[in-house]
């Protein structure tokens, strides 16, 4: 356990170092193709990491989430920006919400 | 008349990006103020940071007493993505773009600046960049001081629905990549099963997550480095190469 403003230093500075210091000091192109290559995956597999499984438990309830992926996943298939399926996830999860929460108890 | 119009070019295509970290930077807010951290704490998190994948990490790193060396490493594989959009930019950059011009553009180098930025035709100057990261860096800073603040004013079921956003847009990079792209579709696969093995397998489950996510990353980029390497002139430097 460190004091926040430690925490905040750590990462603040390692996140900007990692930005500015290839935007400064390359000047010349790249040409190891493996390390071209693991530099080109690297963002999806980051982002694939951090999506599954956490997001089915984003909404603290497995079923609206996974409505909510669905639905992401259906708008991210189609192209769609990044608004429009981040609040089509929202949406999704919410009108699962209320099928569960209102609906479902009514049908008995 | 030129300069002035290029800051108004760079400030039009920015506001898309505005609107979109709007609401992930409130979904963020309002996690962060969930999971312990204050207000102040999390605004101050967005203002330096500027990075939805990276700071969601932080966040139980640093609310469960994480290492150092587990918060920095973390950020350092998460954020390796952006060492390859800076080179990538650092190509396609005027002769405006001096050291200290460099230094500021580089704080707020995100993903999508980047995407725009580098699908310019031209070279791109301090002028346009300054008006293309203007907007997404308030939006960034406001949606997370909201949604930290009034986040928890909200009923609990409509703040837990907007928890799905930062996902929702983290497949909106992803899926229409992987779609186009085979190997990328298989290193998402790759990645995501190791990522369950980490959450499901009982010893497994014991790894901090931010070590998780560093090491079933680099382990799914090695192997499809390995397997399936870029062709040699899949990169974007290699177009700018072409025009000069």
């Amino acid at each position: 356990m460190h004091s926040f403003w430690i925490y905040l230093l750590v990462m603040a500075g390692v996140t900007y170092l990692v930005r500015m210091l290839p935007l400064v000091l390359v000047k010349k192109k790249i040409t190891n193709r493996f390390l071209l290559s693991f530099l080109y995956y690297i963002p999806y597999a980051v982002l694939s990491v951090m999506t599954i499984p956490a997001s089915l438990y984003a909404t603290g309830s497995l079923a609206t989430a996974a409505v909510g992926v669905a639905v992401a996943l259906v708008l991210s298939w189609r192209k769609k920006s990044l608004i429009v399926v981040a609040a089509g996830a929202v949406a999704g999860v919410l009108c699962a919400y209320l099928v569960i929460t209102y609906l479902l108890p009514a049908l008995g | 008349m030129k300069k002035k119009s290029a800051f108004m070019a760079g400030l039009v295509d920015g506001l898309p990006i505005c609107f979109g970290y709007l609401s992930v930077s409130f979904a963020f807010g309002i996690f962060a103020v969930g999971s312990g951290l204050t207000v102040w704490e999390t605004l101050f998190i967005s203002m330096t940071n500027v990075t939805s994948a990276g700071q969601l990490a932080a966040v139980p790193i640093i609310t469960l007493g994480g290492t150092l060396a587990e918060l920095a490493s973390s950020q350092f594989v998460i954020n390796l993505r952006y060492a390859l959009m800076s080179i990538s930019l650092s190509q396609r950059l005027d002769g405006s773009m001096t050291l200290p011009h460099r230094l500021a553009v580089a704080f707020v180098n995100t993903d999508e600046v980047f995407a725009v930025a580098a699908s310019r035709p031209e070279l791109v100057g301090k002028r346009y960049l300054y008006g293309l990261i203007l907007t997404p860096y308030l939006g960034w800073s406001t949606g997370t001081l909201v949604g930290a603040a009034v986040g928890d004013l909200l009923p609990a079921f409509l703040t837990s629905a907007l928890g799905i956003a930062i996902y929702g847009m983290f497949l909106a990079i992803i899926i229409p990549k992987a779609r186009e792209d085979r190997p990328t579709a298989v290193c998402v696969v790759l990645a995501a099963v190791l990522s369950c093995l980490f959450r499901y397998v009982p010893l497994l489950s014991r790894v901090p997550s931010g070590f998780v996510i560093i090491i079933c990353a680099v382990a799914a980029s090695v192997v499809m480095a390995i397997v399936s390497p870029i062709p040699e002139k899949a990169q974007g430097e290699s177009e700018v190469a072409e025009d000069a």
